[in-house]
């Protein structure tokens, strides 16, 4: 649009000085932003560490573009205003920049589009895994089973965060450690083995996210969804429910403690003579049929048909 | 032709109607109607019998009331060429509502057959869901599911009654183009010989597919709680029902206008109207007679 | 001919016809076919229900004030929550699109009336009943759903007494939207002035032209998917259930199938409405009008192929997941183009900044805001992070009520003169617009870092971490929502109490082009009974126009 060209060149120099600067300190910036209480936490796996980069890759992108349009905007808010420019061009058209600005935002979306798809890749592939964990979803707790150990137990929201959440308790959450983010029996994993979950749910659809992993994914009444892990650092992980399942999905937390390959497998080893020796764990206990919430009226189809997904034998395969 | 005449006349503006009574009247029935029915389905204590009877009361009598007026104003002259299109661009419109509305029921049956079956039978990336969760369950199609809901079923048989439905239909769409060129020849009689045919075509479809209906029930064990087979069949082909019973009452109205002597050989959409929506009636069978029955 | 007796007939009647005036009182309102009383009816409903879910949403940001429950038990926050947006959506934003479409389109293309006016006043009369039924259900025991306004199976089942009600009245404001669609897509395609082409129609038009078209291919689709889920509550079916061969997920694709269009039938018009809006205060031709057509219809049609980018976490396989991811991110390049095509028209221009500019401009810059958190949202390995927290609260907020909502304001404020024959106080516009921009983002800005930081939505208790950014969005929330009232004080003014407002010209705007603009304001109850002469209908966008040649 050669009428328009040396205003918009002198523009674009003005501003690309301070968008470059501006973005060179802003990235130094978000280095240590990482573990800040706004931004997503980088995480403890290769996968997190690659989310959170492909995340302010994206960022940084809508930073850049969103600088120089408004920039644009609030230059031309600023500079053709009626008391400034009282007679308006009346240009309406050119094919040149409309092609330009069609394929520029393409090719940008290329640059986005190829590592992410790399990463999803990586996060499809649940194959060679070292141990795999069965979770499934309970209005409102989790059950993990560890696949072939016979080792089973719920994970449900600690008591004291439980007696502060009731309506009108009296007691202030901020007294209350790690308040609605615990559970009174954690999920414990190794570090730096593969696992796998497979993931389902007894009642309505429940979702498992555990933000330092970067893994989320939901829980199906009737389906298995896969999905792995690989924790890098040892340490106590803690995400929440994330799919709307009624009355108490904002109760029901998860907890992962990822514990060094030996501590890990004495916790196994622990766990299993436990059981043998008939210490009732959890899971033992039938899971009581999931309430509906306050409502008198249930599902019939679907409550009644579900499949007592914890008596199935499990198959490794 | 009169469509020229119309629109080279500048005295003959758009139709704009008097205001009227009739839509709200329509929206309360309806409201009386799903109030009753939603208090039914709960079994809450609201009196359903009567919210239901004087809703559908009130709802047919307007119906019958706001068409009945439409068609009046046609025959008294009130509608140009330009409300002509107005009717010609809304039932197209309407149709493909409708065509929208029976894709969801389609894409529920293919996502059940293509997908949600097979995957509960391990295909693909959900073997899991096969080994852990319904070991025993094998995909094959019709299904009633791994939990095997409402027992053993006897399938639908394609080439029975819905193969004779099949040419009932397709036969009722050539009657009821021939009635629509003997209109157009002013040919009156013979115009409503072949509506009252394509109506008996209609009907004995409908026939039909209760008897089809009550075999199911009654001998195959095969209904709506036959899982996802049952769930789709019944759900596909009683709405389909449901417009061909709509479609015969329509062609019913228009038959009796004829006997009224309304239409003109030129200027009849409201002919024309319903013999799209009988068209669409049997392009939707097409379809299901293929997807539902035979494949 | 036998025609012509009819004819003369028809005439007699006809003119009879156009005689009429609004009938007295009340029944007026009850028995109207016009456009404009219908399009005020609109507007007023939408008002209202505006107002009730405002209302739920300030219940909501009370709740989430501090952690802890304070104010209601957890059931009662997701009534809340699923009330709100349905509210919103249903009620607030696409009966204000329709109302403004009622209004304005019969003015800006040249006819007398929508084409099926009958119709038109069943399409608004639905509403009211539908939204009765609705939150009826609040005072049902049980209450009112609470499965968010998505619905999903299985939890949906478990809704108590108020289930059929929330499913009918789906039906209901189903209808409603296929009837207005057809009503204004019919208009359009029929009733336009002659030598208004296809390609010299406002871009209002244009926009809306889009969404009947989109609102009539979804809106069934919708029906279609609750009904599954009333057989599946009450007659056996197993569409949802697994064990029967079907899938809850499955509810998920259809109902996205409907819900991704439905987002755009949120925003197609608002982008139309700030089309018209731009060029009238830079005082310049739109830029790039045939590919802001194009545009659009890029967007209705890719609209259709990704929705189950709402669903990247529910395991759909690898190719499924890459497709939906590719598809979405499509969706920015021609929205790109708009964004680029309102700065290409402020460019040069000669601006002023009215309340209407005002929002227009506070439009472009936070839905694009908006727009790039809905990039970042469509990279599905990310969205694994981001998905069901407050990152997508915000998200769509951004694109919903600085987008939509202000749009809405906008266009109120650019026609009102024209409805009502009075000026709007302008100083209190300008307040409003900057009281309502502040804290707009007051509301909605800290949610991104909630949801970046792990807050799920739907959630009506947190952990104590979230609080601070928490308080902020609650105070934004009400004091956004005491700002509106200067808005309604405003428009009240104009719509009920008149006496000493500046009269508005016919061509309210100096900038403005448009068959509307030539007639008086407020317009009369019937105009263009007979068509403009064509040379006012080629819209002033295009080359040669006399308007054009300042
Ligand atoms: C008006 C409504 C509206 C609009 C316009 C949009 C627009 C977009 N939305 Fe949004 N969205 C919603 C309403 C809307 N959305 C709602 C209500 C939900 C949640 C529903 C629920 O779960 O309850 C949602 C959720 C949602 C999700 C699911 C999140 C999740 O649940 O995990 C995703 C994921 O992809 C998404 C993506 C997008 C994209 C890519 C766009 C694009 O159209 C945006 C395109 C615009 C731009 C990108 C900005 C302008 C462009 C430029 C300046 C050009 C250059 C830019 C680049 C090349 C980067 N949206
Ligand atoms: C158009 C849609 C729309 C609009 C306008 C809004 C407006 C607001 N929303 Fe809403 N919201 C949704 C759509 C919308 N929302 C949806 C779809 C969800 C998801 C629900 C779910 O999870 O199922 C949601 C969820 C949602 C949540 C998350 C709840 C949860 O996850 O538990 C929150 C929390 O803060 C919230 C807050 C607000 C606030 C403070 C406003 C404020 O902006 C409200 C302020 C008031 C107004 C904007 C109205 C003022 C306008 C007028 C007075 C105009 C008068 C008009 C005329 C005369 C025509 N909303
Ligand atoms: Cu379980 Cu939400
Ligand atoms: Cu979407």
């Amino acid at each position: 649009m050669p009428n328009l060209s040396p205003a918009a060149a002198r523009a674009l120099r003005r501003l690309i000085a301070p968008v470059l600067a501006g973005s060179c300190c802003a990235a130094r910036a978000a280095d240590t932003m990482d573990n800040a209480y706004w931004n997503m936490p980088k995480g403890v796996t290769q996968i997190s560490h690659e989310v959170w980069w492909l995340h302010m890759f994206a960022f940084w992108i809508c930073v850049v573009i969103g600088i120089g349009v408004f920039g644009v905007m609030f230059y031309s808010l600023f500079a053709h205003r009626r008391s400034r420019h009282p007679v308006p061009a009346q240009f309406h058209e050119n094919t040149t920049v409309e092609i330009v600005w069609t394929i520029i935002p393409f090719l940008i979306l290329i640059v986005m589009a190829v590592p992410a798809a790399g990463t999803l890749i990586k996060m499809y592939d649940t194959r060679d895994s070292d141990l795999t964990v069965r979770i499934t979803g309970y209005q409102w707790k989790w059950q993990y089973e560890y696949v072939g150990q016979g080792v089973s137990f719920f994970s449900t929201l600690k008591a004291d965060a439980n007696a502060a959440r009731q309506l009108g308790s009296g007691i202030d959450p901020a007294t209350v450690p790690n308040y609605l983010h615990d559970v009174d029996r954690p999920l414990v994993l190794p570090v730096g083995k593969k696992v796998r979950f497979l993931l389902t749910s007894n009642d309505v659809i429940h979702g498992w996210w555990v933000p330092d992993l970067a893994i989320k994914k939901d829980a199906i009444p009737g389906y298995i969804n896969e999905m792995w892990t690989k924790i890098d650092e040892p340490g106590t992980y803690r995400g929440q429910c994330t799919v709307l399942c009624g009355r108490d999905h904002g109760f029901m937390p998860i907890v992962v403690k990822a514990l060094p390959e030996a501590e890990f497998e004495q916790w196994l080893a622990q766990e299993k003579s436990a059981a043998a020796a008939g210490t009732p764990p959890a899971a033992e206990t039938p899971p009581a049929p999931a309430a509906a919430p306050s409502s008198s009226g249930s599902a019939p189809g679907a409550a009644a048909d579900q499949p007592a997904a914890v008596d199935q034998p499990s198959h490794d395969p | 032709m009169a469509s020229q005449s119309h629109a080279a006349n500048p005295h003959s503006r758009y139709y704009v109607p008097h205001p009227s009574a009739w839509p709200f009247a329509l929206t309360v029935g309806l409201a009386l109607i799903v109030y009753g029915v939603a208090g039914w389905l709960e079994q809450r204590q609201v009196p359903t019998t009567l919210l239901v009877s004087a809703g559908a009361l009130l709802a047919v009598y307007i119906i019958f009331s706001w068409f009945r007026g439409v068609a009046l104003e046609s025959e008294h002259g009130a509608y140009n060429a330009q409300v002509d299109r107005t009717f010609r661009w809304g039932m197209s419109w309407f149709i493909f509502s409708e065509v929208m509305f029976f894709g969801a029921f389609f894409g529920a049956l293919f996502y059940t057959r293509v997908l949600s079956v097979p995957w509960l039978g391990g295909a693909g990336a959900k073997l899991l869901t096969n080994l852990v969760l319904w070991p025993h369950f094998e995909a094959v199609w019709p299904s009633n599911g791994p939990a095997h809901i409402g027992g053993d079923f006897e399938p639908m048989e394609a080439w029975g009654l819905p193969a004779i439905n099949t040419v009932l239909l397709i036969s009722s769409s050539f009657t009821v183009t021939w009635a629509h060129h003997a209109l157009k020849d002013n040919r009156r009689g013979r115009c409503i010989a072949f509506m009252l045919l394509t109506i008996a075509l209609g009907a004995t479809f409908l026939g039909l597919q209760a008897h089809e209906y009550i075999h199911a029930y009654t001998v195959q064990n095969m209904t709506l709680h036959s899982g996802v087979y049952g769930s789709t069949f019944f759900m596909l082909t009683g709405f389909h029902g449901l417009h061909v019973t709509l479609g015969t009452l329509m062609l019913i109205i228009i038959t009796i206008r004829l006997a009224l002597g309304h239409f003109k050989p030129d200027h009849h959409f409201g002919f024309e109207g319903v013999a799209w929506y009988w068209h669409f009636v049997d392009v939707v069978w097409i379809l299901l007679f293929t997807f539902v029955y035979v494949l | 001919m036998a025609h012509t007796h009819a004819d003369h007939a028809g005439h007699g009647h006809v003119h009879d016809e156009h005689a009429h005036g609004p009938e007295r009182g009340i029944m007026r309102w009850i028995k109207t076919t016009n456009h404009k009383d219908l399009g005020t009816l609109y507007l007023w409903f939408s008002g209202i229900m505006f107002v009730i879910g405002g209302l739920m949403s300030l219940g909501i940001r009370l709740e989430l004030f501090h952690p802890g429950l304070q104010y209601m038990d957890p059931e009662t926050f997701n009534q809340l929550t699923t009330m709100h947006a349905l509210v919103m959506i249903f009620g607030g934003v696409m009966p204000a699109f329709v109302g403004l479409a009622n209004w304005q389109v019969p003015l800006m293309i040249g006819c007398s009336d929508l084409a099926l006016p009958r119709v038109n006043n069943w399409g608004f009369w639905i509403l009211p009943f539908a939204f009765t039924l609705l939150l009826s259900t609040f005072f049902l025991p049980g209450g009112a759903p609470a499965a968010g306004w998505t619905l999903y199976p299985p939890l949906v089942l478990q809704t108590g007494n108020s289930f059929p009600l929330l499913i009918f009245a789906i039906h209901l404001m189903g209808i409603s939207s296929i009837t207005g669609a057809i009503n204004i897509i019919v208009t359009i395609l029929n009733m336009r002035a002659p030598g208004m082409t296809l390609l010299k129609m406002p871009l209002f038009v244009w926009s809306w032209l889009i969404t009947a078209y989109l609102l009539i291919a979804v809106m069934p689709v919708l029906a279609g998917a609750v009904t599954m889920l009333l057989t599946d509550k009450y007659f056996g079916t197993s569409f949802f259930n697994a064990g029967g061969g079907g899938d809850p997920v499955m509810f998920e694709h259809i109902f996205w199938f409907f819900g991704h269009p439905e987002v755009y039938i949120m925003i197609l018009p608002a982008f139309g409405i700030i089309s018209t809006i731009v060029p009238t205060f830079a005082r310049k031709p739109l830029f790039g009008y045939a590919s802001m057509v194009y545009a659009m219809a890029s967007i209705a049609f890719l609209s259709f192929i990704v929705w189950a980018h709402h669903m990247f976490t529910v395991g759909i396989p690898l190719a499924g997941e890459l497709f939906f991811m590719f598809s979405t991110m499509l969706i920015s390049v021609p929205t790109g183009v708009k964004v680029f095509n309102w700065v290409a028209t402020m460019w040069k221009g000669s601006m002023s900044f009215e309340t209407p500019m005002l929002f227009a401009i506070a439009f472009i810059f936070l839905f694009t805001i908006g727009g790039f958190s809905g990039l970042m949202l469509a990279l599905a390995p990310v969205d694994f992070q981001y998905h069901n927290t407050y990152f997508v609260v915000a998200h769509f907020h951004y694109v919903l009520v600085p987008g939509a909502v202000f749009a809405i304001m906008a266009a109120i404020y650019y026609w009102i003169p024209k409805w009502t024959g009075v000026m709007y106080n302008e100083t209190l516009g300008k307040i409003h617009f900057w009281w309502s921009a502040i804290f707009i983002n007051v509301i909605f800005f800290p949610q991104h870092f909630l949801g970046l930081a792990g807050m799920p939505r739907r959630i009506p208790d947190y952990a104590v971490q979230f609080t601070d950014f928490n308080e902020i969005s609650s105070i934004g929330a009400f004091l956004f929502f005491i700002g509106q009232f200067i808005f309604i004080y405003n428009i009240l003014r104009c719509a009920l109490f008149r006496k000493g407002l500046k009269p508005a010209a016919a061509r309210v705007w100096e900038g403005a082009h448009g068959l509307e603009w030539t007639v008086p304001s407020p317009a009369p109850y019937h105009t263009f009974e007979d068509p403009p002469q064509e040379v006012d209908t080629e819209t002033p966008w295009v080359a040669g126009h006399p308007a054009v040649a300042h």
